[in-house]
């Protein structure tokens, strides 16, 4: 039995507008274990990307336990938490999000610059990732330089490169076309298969959940 | 290295807005440069005044002569060294632009007092003894090119009639704040043809200046020059040099309090540019900075990307237009009347004030970008659309 990666048991969750509190999670209990692919579904508006955002430590829960790789990072303070982020966890986002400025080679490195790596073993890394996912001969391209599809790998790059107990992505092929986004399944596929990671993803795409091991649906902040 | 590089990168992100950024600082610190260089100069004159030197004027008015007699009285004065005196002679030299102070003066005893204004013995000894000679300041001598030997021809107001002098000595600053744009010449000269002219103003000086062995002792020895003509119909006013070159720019006063006023305007319209322009660079930047929290950076990270390119914008922008100060000022200097100021460059305080002044605004004009990246949370960062 594979060991549990997330733990949430009673989560709850909920916004204030002016002084009006607006449940969006309500008493969530969920495991993932090590190495499954987990795919989050629901309609918009169902609190599924704030579920992502709570596990990957970016937002807080209001109530309930929250454990990642065996730390309760509820109770981490902001400094903590953030350095936390760096080592344990890889983000896809929707629109890639990656630095206009800075070529594909140095928005993978980015992540890295908070590491104690040298110079030549932050290449080397790089290099690696962008290998793996089919961009090792654009890396001095920038961001406008490359397509949607190429945008994505690069962001799944920049995500994997610390090698992340877990990569989170959110909606990871809802800008993209049908043939970039096929390839992007393919690559977190393949991510979960070959290197093993877990994987949890935000998506209404019922193609994209087909390539998870598991799929939960979340409705009105209720998990089935 | 790679963040110094980002900075570098973010800062040129819009070539435009930050060229027009820098271009906008630099005007404005050379705006400052120029005012406190002109600032600096009037001021100049006060902090280069001698502390041994006292200055007795008439009571009423500057404008106003005093007899040549009380020169024996203010010498028997315990504490007075050296008794001298001076005449405002103005005139023209070929036309009224051509500038410069011309003054009669008592050769024996002037450049005693005046130890900063270096000359040759030789010419002097030639100058004591010619009475229509006159010595130049080494930077008068260099813009109109008068040698030793040459006759300048002056159209007396003051002194109405034709005056000619003949150049029989240069002399040369001791110190960068010394006036070297001065013509001097013999007080006995001017003197005895007003004898002759309009035997009324004969026997009359300008100002008397007296040298003391004490500094310690000014007040004293002003207080007692002053008494000895207090009823008198020709009053003193006896001051230290600094106190009278001060009162001597009061009637500028305001128009200086204006220019150091809009000089520190200028610092605060540094302020807005730059402010301005990190305003909308950190706006646009929202959801970058909630991406660089996302991977961990933390709050010390970001706040070095903000203050850096600030920070960077401030120093290109002062940089240039400290640089573009020195070819203004000697553009001013070139075309202003020699003597208007003795002298008009930019000092180092100047260059220190424009570029601590430009720094202090670039970590200013951060503060508020700063604090918004900071407060925003990560969730409503990724969600902006800027």
């Amino acid at each position: 039995m594979p060991n549990t990666l997330i733990d949430i048991k009673n989560l709850f969750k909920s916004y204030w507008r002016d002084s009006i509190e607006i449940p969006v999670l309500n008493d969530i209990t969920l495991e993932v274990h090590d190495g499954e692919f987990l795919a989050l579904m629901g309609p918009s508006g169902s609190g599924k990307t704030t579920l992502l955002n709570l596990i990957a430590g970016i937002d807080r829960p209001s109530k309930g336990s929250l454990t990642v790789s065996g730390t309760n990072i509820a109770d981490l303070g902001e400094s903590a938490l953030a350095k936390w982020r760096s080592q344990h966890v890889g983000f896809v986002f929707q629109f890639y999000n990656l630095l206009p400025v800075l070529t594909a080679f140095e928005n993978v490195e980015l992540p890295l610059l908070l590491t104690s790596l040298s110079k030549a073993e932050r290449k080397k890394h790089v290099e690696l990732v962008l290998d793996v996912v089919g961009l090792g001969d654009r890396m001095h391209h920038y961001p406008k330089q490359l397509s949607g599809g190429q945008e994505q790998r690069v962001a799944i790059a920049r995500a994997i490169v610390t090698d992340p107990t877990l990569l989170v992505a959110d909606e990871p092929t809802g800008d993209l076309d049908k043939h970039s986004a096929e390839e992007i399944l393919v690559l977190l596929d393949r991510l979960n298969q070959e290197f093993k990671k877990t994987i949890v993803m935000v998506t209404h795409d019922p193609r994209a959940a087909e390539r998870a091991t598991i799929q939960r649906h979340l409705d009105k902040g209720e998990l089935s | 290295m790679r963040v110094l590089k980002l900075i570098f990168k973010n800062s040129l992100r819009h070539k435009l807005r930050t060229s027009l950024t820098i271009l906008g600082l630099a005007i404005a610190v050379m705006a400052f440069g120029v005012l406190r260089t002109v600032l600096d100069m009037w001021n100049e004159g006060v902090e280069a005044a001698a502390a041994n030197r006292l200055i007795a004027r008439q009571a009423v008015s500057f404008i106003f002569p005093l007899p040549y007699s009380y020169r024996d009285k203010i010498a028997k004065i315990p504490g007075v060294e050296t008794v001298s005196f001076a005449n405002w002679f103005q005139g023209v030299y070929i036309d009224k632009n051509n500038f410069f102070a011309r003054m009669a003066v008592d050769p024996e005893t002037f450049f005693s007092v005046y130890p900063e204004l270096l000359v040759n013995q030789k010419e002097f000894e030639t100058f004591k003894q010619e009475r229509n000679s006159c010595i130049v300041g080494a930077e008068i001598a260099k813009q109109y090119g008068f040698k030793i030997g040459d006759v300048i021809p002056i159209e007396g107001d003051i002194y109405p009639g034709k005056w000619e002098f003949v150049v029989r000595g240069i002399y040369q600053p001791r110190d960068k704040s010394t006036d070297a744009t001065q013509m001097l010449f013999h007080w006995t000269y001017i003197d005895e043809r007003i004898k002759q002219d309009m035997p009324g103003r004969a026997g009359q000086v300008g100002w008397y200046i007296i040298k003391i062995k004490d500094p310690a002792q000014a007040a004293s020895i002003s207080e007692q020059v002053d008494a000895l003509f207090k009823n008198s119909p020709n009053a003193t006013k006896t001051e230290t040099e600094r106190a009278f070159t001060q009162s001597f720019i009061s009637g500028l006063n305001s128009l200086l309090q204006a220019m150091n006023f809009v000089s520190f305007i200028i610092i605060g319209i540094i302020m807005l540019v730059l402010g301005n322009t990190m305003i909308m660079s950190a706006r646009e930047r929202t959801r970058e900075y909630a991406v660089l929290k996302t991977l961990g950076f933390s709050a010390g990270h970001l706040v070095g990307l903000i203050l850096g390119e600030s920070l960077l914008i401030a120093a290109l922008g002062a940089g240039l237009g400290l640089l573009t100060t020195y070819p203004i000022v000697a553009g001013i200097s070139a075309v202003m009347p020699k003597g208007f100021f003795p002298y008009f460059f930019v000092t180092p305080t100047t260059i220190i004030l424009g570029a601590s002044a430009a720094l202090l605004v670039g970590f200013t004009a951060s503060i508020f970008p700063i604090q918004r990246a900071l407060r925003t949370r990560i969730v409503d960062g990724l969600r902006f659309l800027g």
